[in-house]
């Protein structure tokens, strides 16, 4: 896949790391504010893809980034799966259970174990439309070769 | 040990996330792993059958406490009706997964196979405990999406066409339970399947409820493949590899289609006259309409196809004469009965079309064809096969020693003593047509003495497939026993229990 | 209620032009519009009148907040949308790569 001009690569050079932040911050204040895991992993996806639409890669590399994102995805899940059992061993033995103290509302490390959950579905959501992204794009490469 | 109804989805979903991560580097782990899953959910169900628990063990998720009577948390259920349907689920779902260990193998992506078995196991798990109808929804999807991709497993032009129309046709399907799902929250203000059927209790039938429970009937329907529904199910379930195709025809209609309009309908709404006649015509036009279709055909996975819409036509009429008597305050043991005959008639469905899928495979596994035109003279090469497909044969044909025909002999006294004559001879004149189609499965399968005969690409059956294969045949001898007042009492009773009290439901679950 | 009714006529557009389309990409779009009824008719149960975004501050006493279950349901259901739109996507390339059509009606090995 061949990259694009001069100025779409400068323009996503200045923007991406923006973007990217900006998707941290959602995915970090899930439980503050509206947004959170979902919204946040998918706007940290969106910077991902404009980087390799903006500067192309080769099929290859792309195979390889996709098994990469598959088994990031599956261990962001199974992390949260796992901490969502610890609430059957920790505190009172209820499943998903918010074992860890609440803190003040409004604080940013407040709300127990929400955070966290944020934190890991965002990066499962990025990895998750970032191999659904990559897969489309090498069926598109061989069907087009 | 204490009963953890939420251990159902975790562990499937553990598996379902650790075998891409772990079996990309540790060979065999994606087959051990999904194989102990399954085995240990078998013997959990057939624990709790055992040593009994306090019905129905409801799980709070998070361990939100109601509020003023109000429930917020996600309620997971595990009462009778449950377990029962559990037991089938996770019982196909462990013998066919051992089957695939040795019928996989010709696939690449065997990583992929097992992940999205584990994870359709878990949707089907989720969809039966649920106590909240968001979430039967979110399950619902988990395992149908599993199963579109498993359909689509051989990536050749007909796995692929099917899948294609499968997706596009369920997709409506669960899209109209969505807006039911919407309708529903917009009346009641609760998701809570409890809470809902409290509300209801009250109220009249208002035109948007009624409009509800028609979304209702049409999404649930055609997930379970009813008549007027039916053109995804013929071709999904031929398509798929013959392991799924067990899971698909033996479970999935059943846990995602036949379960949920069951427990809705019973536990959920109040019982009408024209609800119930709705699903006793359905039922009907299922079981008649879908043999009559299955005569011509000669694939023998479609013609297996079309027979499980033709059973799941029997199970549906058990549940609706249940269901008629029970609205016209009627002779309740005749209600129960009925009943009993039909979820009888689900697991035993599950386990001789199951076992007839996983034979067809092993009939493509080792002749390379399906057609019956180009099978035959089979029995000498393939003894197993050939005895396991004449026991399921007279199963579902309801030849006495069988458990198929006391199934459906319960269905049928039901019927009669009912007074519905005309389902009552029809339900016999189905049995005659079933048992003259598989007459034919056998003759041209296995019997047909041609000169040449088909020759075989591939000399012996792996074990794993042949132990599968022969478990569910004295499976299929041993499920007899339900009919007797003992085992009846242990593993049927408690699931018609729950169906015939129709608004415990809601007082017991509240109370909890 | 007006607004709801036009939810399902919506819901009805998408139905029919995934009925009628033969072009596999435009039973796909037809699709999406069904969709996102559903998430239109789920969010708009929610709404109430003058309501605030339901977060939780100090000062206010009492505060109207819109019902915020319902947009949870549409969050899960956008996600539950995306994977199968996605999956049908990747049928429909696969299904052009063999057939190397996306004309539904030359895409008819099942009959019967």
């Amino acid at each position: 896949m061949n990259g694009m001009t001069q100025i779409v690569k400068k323009v996503t050079q200045l923007m991406s790391g923006l973007i990217f932040m900006y998707g941290l911050y959602i995915i970090t204040h899930g439980h503050l504010t509206p947004g959170g895991g979902f919204a946040g992993g998918a706007i940290v996806a969106g910077g991902f893809i404009l980087l390799i639409l903006a500067f192309g890669s080769k099929v290859i590399s792309l195979r390889k980034e996709e098994t990469q994102t598959s088994i990031t995805e599956s261990a962001a899940l199974l992390i949260v799966i796992l901490l969502a059992l610890a609430g059957l061993f920790l505190g009172v033995h209820v499943f998903f259970n918010n074992y860890l103290p609440q803190g003040q509302v409004g604080e940013l490390i407040s709300a127990g174990v929400i955070p966290i959950y944020n934190i890991f579905i965002g990066m499962e959501v990025a990895a998750a439309l970032l191999t659904i992204f990559l897969a489309l794009v090498i069926y598109k490469e061989e069907v087009a070769s | 040990m204490e009963l953890i109804p939420a251990l159902y989805i975790i562990l499937p979903l553990l598996g379902a996330f650790l075998i891409p991560i772990v079996g990309h580097f540790v060979k065999g782990f994606q087959k051990t792993l999904s194989v102990l899953i399954t085995l240990f959910l078998v013997v959990y169900s057939v624990w709790f059958y055992v040593v009994g628990y306090d019905a129905p063990a409801v799980t709070k998720v998070g361990g939100w406490e109601a509020v003023k009577g109000i429930p917020i948390a996600i309620y997971l259920v595990y009462d009778g009706l449950s377990a029962f349907i559990l037991l089938t689920v996770n019982l196909i779902a462990f013998l066919s997964t051992f089957y695939a260990m040795g019928y996989i193998k010709r696939f690449t992506a065997e990583n992929n196979f097992y992940a999205l078995l584990c994870l359709m196991i878990a949707g089907m798990n989720g969809v039966v405990l649920s106590g909240d109808i968001f979430n039967i929804y979110v399950f619902l999807e988990i395992a149908v999406i599993a199963s579109y991709a498993l359909v689509a497993f051989g990536t050749e032009k007909r796995e692929l066409e099917a899948s294609f129309k499968y997706q596009v046709l369920g997709g409506i399907a669960s899209l109209l339970i969505l807006f039911a799902v919407g309708l529903l929250y917009w009346q009641t203000q609760t998701l809570n399947l409890a809470d809902i059927s409290a509300i209801l209790q009250y109220e009249d039938q208002s035109t948007a409820l009624i409009f509800t429970e028609v979304l209702l009937i049409v999404g649930f329907g055609l997930k379970a493949a009813m008549i007027p529904f039916h053109a995804w199910l013929p071709d999904a379930h031929s398509s798929a590899p013959s392991p799924i195709s067990a899971m698909l025809s033996g479970v999935l209609i059943k846990a995602v289609g036949v379960y949920a309009l069951i427990r809705l309908f019973f536990n959920i709404f109040t019982i009408t006259y024209e609800l119930t006649l709705v699903i006793i015509v359905l039922g009907t036009l299922s079981m008649v309409i879908g043999v009559l279709l299955a005569i011509g055909q000669w694939d023998l996975k479609r013609l297996l196809a079309y027979h499980s819409i033709s059973q799941m036509g029997y199970v549906v009429i058990g549940v609706g004469i249940g269901m008629m008597i029970i609205f016209e305050d009627g002779n309740r043991t005749v209600a129960a009965l009925s009943i009993a005959g039909g979820l009888f008639h689900l697991i035993n469905h599950a386990v001789f079309k199951g076992l007839l899928f996983l034979d067809a495979g092993a009939i493509e596994y080792l002749a390379g064809t399906r057609n019956l035109k180009e099978l035959g003279g089979l029995s000498r090469k393939m003894p197993v096969t050939s005895s396991t497909s004449l026991g399921a044969s007279m199963a579902i044909s309801g030849v006495p020693p069988f458990n198929g025909f006391f199934s459906k002999l319960l269905i049928i006294i039901a019927a009669v003593r009912a007074e519905f004559y005309l389902l009552a001879a029809l339900a016999v004149f189905v049995n005659f047509v079933t048992l003259g189609s598989f007459m034919k499965f056998i003759r041209y399968a296995f019997f047909n003495l041609k000169e040449s005969g088909v020759s075989l690409i591939k000399l012996r059956l792996p074990f794993s497939m042949k132990f599968s294969m022969i478990t569910m045949v004295i499976l299929c001898v041993l499920m007899s026993l339900m009919v007797f007042p003992f085992f009846r009492e242990i593993l049927l009773n408690p699931a018609v229990d729950v169906l015939m009290n129709t608004g415990e439901y809601a007082s017991k679950i509240i109370g909890s | 209620m007006t607004v709801y009714i036009m939810c399902f006529i919506l819901f009805l557009v998408g139905l029919y032009g995934v009925l009628t389309r033969r072009n596999m990409i435009k039973i796909v779009i037809g699709f999406s519009i069904m969709e996102f009824s559903c998430f239109l008719f789920l969010a708009m149960i929610g709404y109430i009148e003058n309501g605030l975004a339901p977060i939780l501050k100090e000062e206010m006493e009492n505060p109207v907040y819109v019902d915020p279950l319902p947009q949870a349901m549409v969050l899960t259901a956008i996600v539950i949308g995306l994977a199968t739109t996605a999956l049908l996507l990747a049928i429909a390339i696969r299904i052009y790569k063999k057939y190397g059509t996306f004309d539904i009606r030359k895409v008819n090995e099942l009959k019967g």
